[in-house]
Formats: structure tokens, sequence, C-alpha cells
């Protein structure tokens, strides 16, 4: 019976972790139904980006409100999760705060991790209330109703109860309390007087409450993580990794438009050859993207790692003029058009089955594609290397190429310019008349 | 007219035997668009002046193909650059200069892949050069102590990091530079972008560009100062809508140096 509490703690850990390892498979999965795009190249550059993007915040910190109290956050989150490891030893070996031997430098560890911790509440209450009382623009948009703004709210309650029951836990503690010489109950130590009156029993159990509460919730909360626009603390080191290297106005050029302009262009192409008998032919290649198989695995990477912050969206000149066009919203799309699609492989063995729908129309408007200037506002925003514009484009391409369903004036504006090289209905002949008017 | 500008074709120079310094790429706007043919002679007098021997392709120039690749249309995007890139590397062009940021921002990032690999500078660049090497001066004139606000154009600024080469160009004027809210790599876009400038706005509850005629005129201008002739357009439209257009001018930098001289 001495070890049942070290067995759930085991079986707890293991369903815990075990869990989350199942998810995160699904997620590389579900990422991989992406095409494939080359990212091997200029290594050195990405890794200095993840270093000053996702690892030093560089761009968090624009907007210094959020940015400082983001940091917090992040700073408190990782260093306190080191007790993590302590409470794991303990839990599995029935110690009891094994490291305490280490003396002074427990007690130095211990205090900075309460400090953080109280600073780490703090900064997500202010956040609440940046959502709730003062209600700031960007998380009151269309596409914040319902489940977003709930999960932004979970995220920020599993963190204020996590915080509360680290130091509640070393509140109640009669022995880490009263070891002077560890000082390591910096803050504790003011919560310890709302538990005088309380037996060394029930004090005790109040401890041992925190505690597993506490590596309980840490679990469960690692798991909601998937479910949750929270991935973004492990996904933003990859996609930052893999974000966009060169000028934000060079869009990619289409291989195999390219490989059909060059046989156009090409004077010994024989334009009546019969096509090469070829067993394993490629399907002739889809222009653009309607649906997420067609985006590439960075676009699928870029969807799991948005946050929702919504910076981009902000700064979005078709939304700030009242469009409908959201660039936040293309990525929540995308997102939960790529869960659905993964669902579904779940569901019909492996192999996804046909379900009618697509990103374009039932996601993602024509409204809000054609509303985008290419500014790259959005992709300025973002903190951690999204590119909403890519997404736009790519569907862009499909919907001209594939259903040739521009706008009726930029199909004139495509005509002049096939007809007589300019947008305009003017001769090519004429494009020197300026110099004598 | 008082006096008659230079122009050059490649096909002159071919002719003769020689290779200008630089190929000035007009683009269609610079071209056919009557505000923009301004700033083209406007940038052609400064050329003139400090001797540079450029060439024009003239009725062998065609759109660079960017409002199609913006607008999705990567066939037609793809037909344009490839037979633009056999007219150039006919002419065994090395370097280019161009008043229109969306030209610019094709020919330098979007043409080296489809085999047109060329030196590409935006005109901004070139005349900071030209003023660098002692080739062309500018005094205040009637722009000293004026207030100019610029707008940073999308395609220039974010998408190609270029923003301090107006700016110098505006302080060598002797003016006072004055920066909206928001400008540089935060600039808001003056709405004609990605093939807008072609098309009717989707429904909203206001236009791009009186938003962003707004945050200039915030800054209580006497110029707005534009660097492509989109933006030019727009922000005119803009100050036209405000009622304004009698104690705001918008110019472009080319026009803005020209005028300094007299030219």
């Amino acid at each position: 019976m001495n070890y049942l509490s070290n067995i759930i703690f085991a079986i707890s850990l293991i369903i815990g972790i075990g869990y989350f390892t199942r998810n995160v498979k699904k997620l590389w999965r579900n990422i991989k139904l992406g095409q494939d795009k080359d990212v091997s190249d200029n290594k050195s550059q990405r890794w200095k980006n993840m270093a000053m993007i996702a690892l030093g915040q560089s761009k968090m910190v624009k907007r210094p409100v959020a940015g400082f109290f983001h940091i917090v956050v992040y700073v408190g989150f990782i260093i306190i999760n080191i007790e993590v490891l302590e409470i794991i030893i303990d839990g599995l070996f029935g110690t009891h705060r094994v490291f305490s031997s280490m003396g002074t430098v427990y007690g130095f560890l211990i205090s900075s991790f309460e400090v953080l911790a109280a600073l780490v509440f703090v900064a997500v209450v202010v956040f609440w209330i940046r959502r709730n009382i003062i209600k700031l623009k960007r998380f009151m948009s269309a596409e914040m109703k319902g489940w977003p703004k709930n999960d932004g709210n979970f995220i920020l309650y599993f963190e204020m109860v996590l915080m509360t029951l680290f130091l509640v836990m070393n509140a109640t503690d009669a022995t880490f309390q009263n070891a002077e010489l560890y000082s390591g109950n910096i803050i504790s130590q003011y919560l310890a007087p709302l538990f005088d009156g309380f037996s060394e029993t029930s004090l005790h159990i109040v401890e041992r409450t925190a505690w597993w509460i506490h590596i309980l919730g840490i679990l469960v909360f690692l798991n909601y993580l998937y479910f949750s626009k929270h991935l973004h603390i492990l996904l933003a080191f990859p996609n930052t990794f893999y974000g966009n290297l060169n000028p934000k106005g060079q869009f990619s050029n289409n291989e195999a438009v390219t490989k059909e302009v060059m046989l156009m262009m090409d004077p010994d192409a024989d334009p009546f050859a019969a096509p090469a008998e070829d067993e394993n032919e490629e399907t002739p290649a889809k222009f653009g993207a309607s649906d997420v198989q067609d985006l590439s695995w960075v676009n699928l990477l870029n969807a799991y790692t948005c946050t929702e912050c919504g910076r981009c969206t902000s700064e979005c000149p078709a939304n700030q003029t009242g469009k409908k066009l959201s660039p936040r919203k293309i990525m929540m799309d995308t997102r939960d058009r790529l869960e659905e699609v993964g669902k579904n492989i779940d569901a019909n063995k492996g192999e996804f089955k046909d379900d009618g729908k697509q990103l374009l129309n039932d996601y993602i408007t024509k409204e809000e594609l054609w509303a985008c200037t290419s500014c790259n506002a959005c992709t300025e925003a973002c903190p951690i290397s999204i590119d909403p514009l890519n997404i736009i484009m790519e569907m862009r391409r499909y919907l001209v190429m594939e259903e040739s369903a521009a706008p009726m004036e930029l199909n004139n504006m495509m005509t002049n310019i096939e007809n007589n090289g300019a947008p305009w209905p003017y001769n090519q002949m004429d494009r020197l008349n300026w110099k004598d008017d | 007219m008082s006096e008659q500008l230079k122009v050059p074709t490649m096909a002159e120079f071919m002719a003769q035997g020689k290779q200008p310094e630089v190929l000035f790429w007009v683009g269609c706007a610079g071209s056919f668009d009557d505000r923009a043919k301004k700033i083209t002679k406007a940038f052609v007098k400064l050329l003139n002046s400090a001797n540079v021997e450029f060439a024009v392709l003239g009725t062998e120039e065609s759109c660079t193909g960017d409002p199609a690749k913006r607008s999705g249309n990567e066939f037609l995007f793809q037909m344009q650059a490839v037979t633009n890139i056999e007219v150039m590397n006919a002419y065994e062009i090395k370097k280019i200069v161009t008043a229109c940021p969306h030209c610019f921002n094709t020919l330098k990032n979007e043409y080296p892949g489809l085999g047109g690999n060329y030196e590409v500078v935006h005109h901004t660049q070139f005349l900071k050069d030209l003023l660098n090497e002692g080739r062309l001066t500018v005094e205040g004139g009637q722009f000293k102590g004026k207030r100019i606000t610029f707008h940073d154009p999308c395609y220039l600024g974010r998408a190609n990091n270029v923003y301090e080469a107006p700016r110098d160009l505006i302080r060598k004027l002797d003016a006072e530079l004055v920066e909206m809210k928001s400008c540089k790599s935060r600039g808001l876009c003056c709405g004609a972008g990605g093939a807008q400038m072609f098309k009717e706005p989707e429904q909203g509850n206001k236009d791009i560009n009186i938003e962003r005629t707004e945050q200039a005129l915030e800054t209580k201008p006497q110029i707005i100062a534009a660097g492509c002739p989109f933006c030019n357009t727009m922000m005119t439209d803009g100050v036209k809508g405000k009622e304004r257009e009698g104690d705001v001018a918008v110019m472009d930098i080319a026009e803005l140096i020209a005028n300094a001289q007299d030219l």
C-alpha cells in the first residue's frame, strides 16, 4: 500500500505524456498533408531567426505593453517548469523536495520561482483585463466569438490556477516554511498565515492536495495545447525557423507554370508532338490552392502555430476599413479545415473521403481573398513569422487559373496586358509618346 | 516645353554599338497615366542634367506582369516576364532603374528565377547615388522649411526594406520631414496594391486611401511625398476627397528634386 501514490503518479505521467505524444504525431501527420516545400537553405540564418524571434521575442516588444507582460509569462513559465523535474522525481520515488539537500542554492531557486510565479499571475490578470474589461478591439473581431474567446480565457485561468497552487503548496509545507536557511519562501511566507488555524494534519492535506492538483493540472494543460491556440508555445520555434527568408515582396514563381511557359517559348518544341508514353505520368498539377492539401506544409505549420493575437488583422488596411478580410481568420480557417480533414482521415481508416467541403468558399470566401492589397502588413506584424498573404495568393491563383473566377475588372485588366502589354487599353506602340507630349 | 528631353532608346544605343549606363524602366503608369507621365519627365530631366547615359526600351517595353501575378494569373505573369527578359537579355542589360516600386519589386525579385538577372534600383536610390557621387546637386530652393511627409510604398518599404533613400532626398531639400504615426515598416498601404488599383474595393466602411490620407493630413503637411505612381494617384484622390487640394500637394520625390532645381 505504501507504493500506491507512486503508482498512481507513474500512471498519470504515462497517460499524460502518452496522450500528448499521440496528438503530436497526429499534428505532424496533418502538417505533412501539405505540399512539399524546400526549406533546407540558409540554415545559419534560420537558426538566427529562431533565436531572435522565438527565443528572443524580438517582434513581441514592437507593442511594448503586451510585449513586456508576454515576456514575463514566457520567462516565468519556462523557468518555473524546472521545478516540475523535482516534482516528477518526488512523485515517482516518494521523496519530498529531493533537491532541498542543495541548501541555499535550493532556497535561491525556489525563491526565484516564487517571484516569477507571482509576476506571471499579475501578468495573466493584466491579459485577462485586456480581453474582458478593456476589450481591446483586436480581441473583439467577428472570428473571435465563441470558442476562440473562451479558449483565450481558459488558458489564462489555467495559468492563474497553476501559479496559485504552486504558491499554496509551498505556503502549506510546514518543513519548508520553517527551514529558514532556505529563504525560499519569499512570496509564500505571506500566504502561510492564511492557514494559521489549521491543524498539522489538515495543513498536510492541503499541501498534498495542492501538490497533486498542480502536477495533474500541468499534465492536463499539456494535453489541452493540442486542442487550443496555445500550441504556439511549442510551434513558434519551428515556425520561425522555417519562416520566409526572401524579401517580402518576392512571390514564388509557380514551377508547373514555368514549364508550360518555357515550352511555349521554345521555337524547337513540336506543337503537334504526342505526349510521351509514360506509365508513371504524373497527373497534371493543380494550380493554386482550394483546400488545405494544396497548400505547402509550411502554410499548415503556420496555421497550427497561430495563437490568434490579431496583430496581423489590426494592421491590415482592408480590415481597418471594414472589409471582411482578416488575416487572422485566414489562419484560423486553414487550421480548422485541416483539423476537419485530419478527423475525416481518422474516421476513414487513414484515407481522406471527400466530404464535399473545401477551404475555399466553405471557410474562406472570395470576397475576403479579393480584398487583400498584398501590402505585407500582416506578415510584418506577426511576432512569429506566420504568412497569411501566401495562403491568400495561392487561393487567388486557384480562382484565376483553375476557375477563371477573377472579378470582371481584373479580367479586363489582364486582357489588356495580354493584348497590348499594359493594364489599360493603350497601344504598345504609343509607349514612348510621353516624351513629346 | 522649354527644352527637349533627351530620351534615347536601347535600339538607338545598339545601332551605335554602345551600352548605356542604366536602363530606365518607365512602366505602364509612367508611360500612359497622365499624372505619372509628369513623374517620368521629372526623372528624365534629372537624368539629363546629371548627364547619365541612360536608355529606355520604348515600344519594346511591356508590362512586367506584376498586376497579373498579384491577381493570381501566374501564366500571364510568366509570359510577360519571359518576353521582357528575352528583350533585355538580347540588349545585355546589366542595371535597371525604375520609378515604380511594383516594377522594381518584380524585376528585382521575381525575374531572376526566370532567367533575368539585373541590378535593379528604385529611382530614389539612384538619385541618392547621383547626389553622393556629386553628379547631381540639390538645394532646398522652393521647398526650404516646407513640411513634407513621406508615404512609404509597400513594395518599396516592407517588401524590399528601402526606407531611407527617399527620406534622405527629402532632407537634402532642407525641408522639414514629418512622419506619420504609422510609417516605415508599419506604413499603411494606399489601397492600390495587389491589383486593387484596377478594381472597385470590396464592401467596407471606408476607402483605404481616405484612411491613409487622413493619417497624412494629421501631420499638417504642405506636401505629401510619394515614391510610386499608384500611391500618388490614391493619395491625390484622397486629398481631393478631403477637399484639401488647395493647400496640400502630392508629389513624387523626383518631382521635388527637379522642381527644387528649377528644371
